[in-house]
């Protein structure tokens, strides 16, 4: 079996335990805990697409996620029913990354000026939802409350029927499905056409751009795709707190997304996911046994990932491992 | 009329504390390709050595003028030999990097020096101008901002120190064949980057208060104030900080603070577009 099939059927498997072996074994209120961890790596798997297979680093992958959370939050206010809400949470964040897409890259804009930019979109949403305090700031019904942010988002429902609310614990089962859904869907991606010519864009744009392909336009729809992920995270996020606030744009927010890629290893998908919830899990460990200030451990870490480890610890074992298998190959031959 | 001198005293002020806070990133941006994002630490820890000095007894200029820059400037040396000088020439890496000494010294000072926000009178009293008042270390701000940048423009392009650092900045290895330290030049800038950094977390305390958060009000729009600039330091930062602060001061005081920000923020969204390559990829490529 090549270690590609391997690889997928271990992932198959851990995704059946995640849905179906972890409610059985762990407690409620633990579950509850994992279900947010769960809504992140939803989030860092859509980070990890944009930037580790698509090249493009998105500084503002915290504006798709907040957009999909606010659009949630004011959208159920309104409605009083999740269904076409958590699609709309999913569709203004891809529309918005269209847009986005569409001015940065047919203006030929790269690198860190790309960063810069979507970073400038995140705090535009920082300040201005922010500076939304006031009773006459709302939509509909919903109240945006500025700094303070959403409180009372009412909870997803089984859809068509509003009475039927999934909160707490019951939002585990459907979060892990999403989960397994968005790895699967996105490894899926990068086997067809469109993402072999997105990681040859990564590679070598102008070499992709000679055998015919529009690279613009390839770049917009992965920015794209993206944005719905973390969107659709952030919708989870929101039902899961019943809660958002303008935080979720802040500075100190993406900082943390583009942590977990970076521990994870750019250019995997398991390792965005391993990264995330060993990071969230750290910092929390960390904010409730006091041993150290959060920011001076994960600070740490970063530096030292980029120093020492630059590709993440996934592909380091993956090439570790490698070695090892080769090696004792080699002996028994 | 005594309104209008206070409106373009206020975008003056807007201008240069802009001017200011962005400079020592931009020197380090322009000179070495690298992007700081600890720089607004590196503000931040000006602040709080401007502010512990002056409280332990030292005179407020010696405090402000020099104990910060040199405090500021010994940390930055430090900090080049641990971290940058492993990843000259990846721009992005570098950002990561910092991001997270960033958070290093932000959590660092939170444990040493605590929450509480920190902060001295500006000196100066106010000044009258008809109807109106302003802080007489308004007027300071300016001036010092002034006064920076012509001495670094002479610093640069008429000594000999500036020579060198032009040359190593044009081609490096050229400089390194006809026999200049590289390693030292760039110590150097970054050290100067990091001073000029400090002196103006000093000079912006009085004003605007010592937190260990703070640097993350300050990196943001030196970020964007650098890049929309462009790799020219002097002439970039002269030029985007004059863009940017006159718009959102203007925008200011047409409606209100946030507008003002999310003016300079969108300004800066379109010239990145217009100018991928920041204001001086295209005019005063051969400026400072």
């Amino acid at each position: 079996m090549s270690r590609n099939a391997l690889g997928l059927w271990t992932m198959g498997v851990l995704s059946l335990v995640l849905v179906f072996g972890v409610p059985a074994i762990v407690e409620t209120f633990a579950l509850i805990d994992f279900t947010l961890f769960i809504a992140m790596a939803i989030l860092s798997l859509s980070l990890a697409f944009v930037w580790g297979f698509g090249g493009i680093l998105c500084f503002g992958q915290s504006a798709f996620f907040g957009l999909g959370a606010y659009t949630y939050a004011v959208a159920v206010i309104n409605m009083g029913e999740s269904t076409v809400p958590i699609l709309l949470g999913i569709l203004l964040p891809v529309i918005l990354a269209l847009v986005l897409g569409y001015f940065m890259f047919y203006g030929r804009v790269s690198d860190v000026y790309l960063a810069v930019i979507t970073l400038a979109v995140s705090l535009v949403f920082y300040y201005l939802i922010g500076a939304s305090a006031g009773e006459e700031y709302k939509i509909g019904s919903a109240r945006l409350g500025g700094y303070n942010g959403m409180p009372s988002v009412p909870p997803i429902n089984v859809p068509g029927d509003p009475s039927a609310a999934v909160e707490y614990e019951a939002l585990y089962v459907p979060a892990a499905v999403l989960l397994a859904v968005v790895y699967f869907g996105l490894r899926a991606l990068l086997a067809s056409d469109f993402g072999r010519v997105l990681v040859s864009i990564r590679e070598n744009e102008a070499r992709t751009e000679l055998l015919g392909y529009d690279a613009r336009r390839i770049k917009t729809v992965a920015l794209a795709i993206g944005a719905g992920i973390a969107g659709l995270s952030g919708v989870l996020f929101c039902a899961w707190g019943a809660y958002v606030s303008p935080t979720v744009f802040s500075l100190v927010f993406t900082a943390q997304i583009i942590m977990w890629i970076l521990v994870g290893g750019l250019g995997t998908l398991t390792g965005a996911i391993l990264g995330c919830v060993l990071i969230q899990y750290l910092a929390t460990w960390l904010g409730e046994t006091k041993i150290a200030d959060v920011n001076i451990v994960l600070g740490a870490i970063f530096v030292a990932i980029v120093l020492l480890v630059p590709s993440g610890f996934v592909p380091m074992f993956a090439r570790l491992g490698d070695t090892l298998t080769r090696r004792r190959g080699e002996a028994g031959s | 009329m005594d309104l209008a001198v206070v409106v373009v005293i206020q975008i003056l002020y807007a201008v240069a504390s802009l001017a200011l806070i962005s400079i020592g990133l931009a020197i380090i941006f322009g000179m070495m390709g690298v992007i700081n994002f600890a720089h607004g630490e590196f503000l931040m820890m000006g602040g709080y050595a401007f502010i512990l000095s002056y409280n332990a007894g030292v005179n407020f200029w010696i405090a402000m003028l020099v104990v910060a820059p040199v405090t500021i400037a010994v940390i930055g040396v430090v900090v080049e030999r641990l971290i940058i000088r492993h990843l000259y020439g990846r721009v992005i890496e570098t950002v990561l990097a910092t991001w997270g000494l960033s958070l290093f010294l932000i959590g660092l000072a939170a444990t040493v020096l605590g929450y509480h926000q920190k902060g001295v009178n500006p000196p100066f009293g106010t000044i009258r101008i008809g109807a109106y008042q302003e802080g007489g270390y308004t007027f300071f701000v300016i001036f010092v901002t002034l006064a920076l940048m012509a001495a670094l423009y002479v610093g640069f392009k008429y000594t000999r120190w500036g020579l060198i650092a032009r040359g190593t900045m044009q081609n490096a290895q050229m400089a390194s064949g006809i026999g200049v330290n590289v390693d030292r030049v760039y110590a150097t800038t970054f050290g100067i980057g990091a001073a000029l950094s400090g002196l103006a977390g000093a000079i912006l305390a009085p004003i605007a208060g010592v937190l260990p958060e703070i640097g993350v009000t300050y990196v943001v729009k030196a970020f964007i104030t650098v890049i929309g600039g462009g790799a020219v330091a002097l002439a970039g930062t002269g030029a985007a900080s004059s863009l940017f602060g006159a718009v959102s001061q203007a925008v200011t005081f047409l409606s209100r603070p946030v507008v003002g920000e999310v003016a300079l923020l969108v300004v800066a969204i379109v010239l990145l577009r217009l100018l991928p390559l920041g204001i001086t990829g295209r005019y005063f490529r051969r400026g400072l």
